[in-house]
């Protein structure tokens, strides 16, 4: 969806106003509020709540704070789906929680489609729902410098399409072919195989 | 006086959408969705448990153990892992070395995605638009509001989290830290040089 989450290459919001360091929540609301979506037993997947998130109307996504696209994310969910209320997660297991090792990784049947060095082109496209493929890199050619193997796929994932695995590679695209820079930044994305076509 | 009191049930000070999650909070307890005593716990979790500090170790490993920053390079995930450090948002890791010819950056311009078990949730800037919009097209530019100036001969690469994969920068040792330990070593280790917007502090 190309809603205003997309930011990348946007223009116009001014300084960063990055100071050294900071309280991790500025007020009390937002501390609870983390707390909440990560706490609240929900049968949805992290792709799903992204999606919730960016279903916020683009002028109000600008204007608003990161937990208050959570609270929108949250409330979106709540009206889908009905939490289980049979083990809410007591003060004891949060750590576990917090520190479980997952993977997004998944075994899949068909080899990779492309190989490390070989250019390839993100596929321009416009899905009405979520996807990971930025706007800025849509139809720019990409070196693959990694193959991570294949990893759940957002765009499936997030629309309640299952986890559809599909390999995942990050690209080098250099700042003249994506920004028309005469110089030698480059910008590394970690992109799907279904957004990519050969060059 | 209705404002002088600090009463939990006078909520006239709260600002709307504190009023907005209160409510929501009071409701998932009613439903028996959510323990409060465990907001309780996770709010802390990571405001003293969970932070930079865990990153800056470590950097300040990689710094001084060949065969661990060589392990970091080759399969980040297991040699974070080994010094403790696991879980959401930090399932899958790459550490970016940088050198006087590349300088890594970190950023997510579809949202704020974050090595939360080695930096802890990230700040208020990460997440804001101005970064998020132009860490891509004009990295120079943001690492001037750094204070940053990298010669022109090096490189920058700024890698976009898009996917589960989870960036960690090893910035570059501070010259003249030959004589620190490991712990002395990651007291130079800031935040910020962990996602290559500033470099590592400088030997006391």
């Amino acid at each position: 969806m190309n809603g205003a989450h997309d930011l990348g290459g946007m223009m116009g919001f001014g300084p960063i106003a990055a100071p050294p360091s900071e309280p991790v929540f500025h007020e009390k609301w937002e501390g609870r509020m983390a707390a909440l979506a990560m706490t609240v037993p929900g049968d949805w997947s992290i792709d799903e709540d992204r999606s919730a998130c960016e279903s916020m109307h683009p002028a109000k996504y600008l204007k608003t704070s990161y937990y208050e696209h959570w609270l929108h994310g949250l409330e979106f969910l709540l009206k889908k789906y009905t939490p289980d209320s049979s083990s809410p997660m007591r003060p004891e297991d949060i750590w576990a929680a917090l520190t479980a090792r997952r993977s997004y990784t998944r075994d899949v049947q068909t080899p990779a489609a492309f190989t490390i060095g070989q250019k390839i082109r993100v596929r321009i496209m416009n899905p009405t729902t979520h996807t990971r493929a930025p706007r800025y890199v849509r139809g720019h050619v990409g070196e693959v410098v990694k193959i991570h193997g294949a990893h759940v796929f957002p765009d499936s994932n997030a629309v309640a399409r299952g986890e559809n695995p599909q390999w995942l590679y990050t690209l080098r695209f250099t700042a003249k072919e994506l920004w028309g820079h005469a110089s030698n930044d480059s910008v590394m994305l970690d992109l799907w195989e279904p957004y990519l076509e050969p060059a | 006086m209705p404002h002088d009191g600090h009463g939990h049930d006078d909520h006239s000070e709260l600002s709307p959408i504190a009023l907005r999650v209160k409510a929501l909070e009071s409701l998932l307890i009613e439903k028996g969705y959510v323990d409060p005593a465990a907001l309780d716990v996770l709010i802390d979790t990571y405001e003293t448990k969970i932070g930079p500090r865990n990153g800056a170790k470590v950097v300040a490993k990689a710094w001084t153990d060949p065969a661990y920053a060589k392990w970091l390079k080759e399969d980040a995930t297991a040699a974070i892992e080994s010094l403790g450090f696991t879980g959401r948002q930090g399932e899958h890791m790459v550490a970016l070395f940088n050198t006087p010819e590349t300088h890594n950056m970190v950023v997510c311009t579809l949202c704020s995605c974050y090595p939360w078990p080695m930096l802890g949730l990230p700040p208020v800037w990460y997440k804001s638009p101005p970064y998020r919009s132009r860490a891509v097209i004009d990295p120079r530019g943001v690492l001037a509001e750094f204070g940053v100036a990298l010669s022109e001969k090096t490189k920058i690469s700024v890698w976009d989290s898009t996917a589960e994969i989870r960036y960690l920068v090893i910035p570059m040792r501070p010259a003249n830290t030959e004589n620190l330990g490991e712990e002395e070593l990651a007291g130079l280790v800031n935040r910020d040089s962990m996602i290559g917007t500033r470099l590592a502090g400088k030997a006391a």
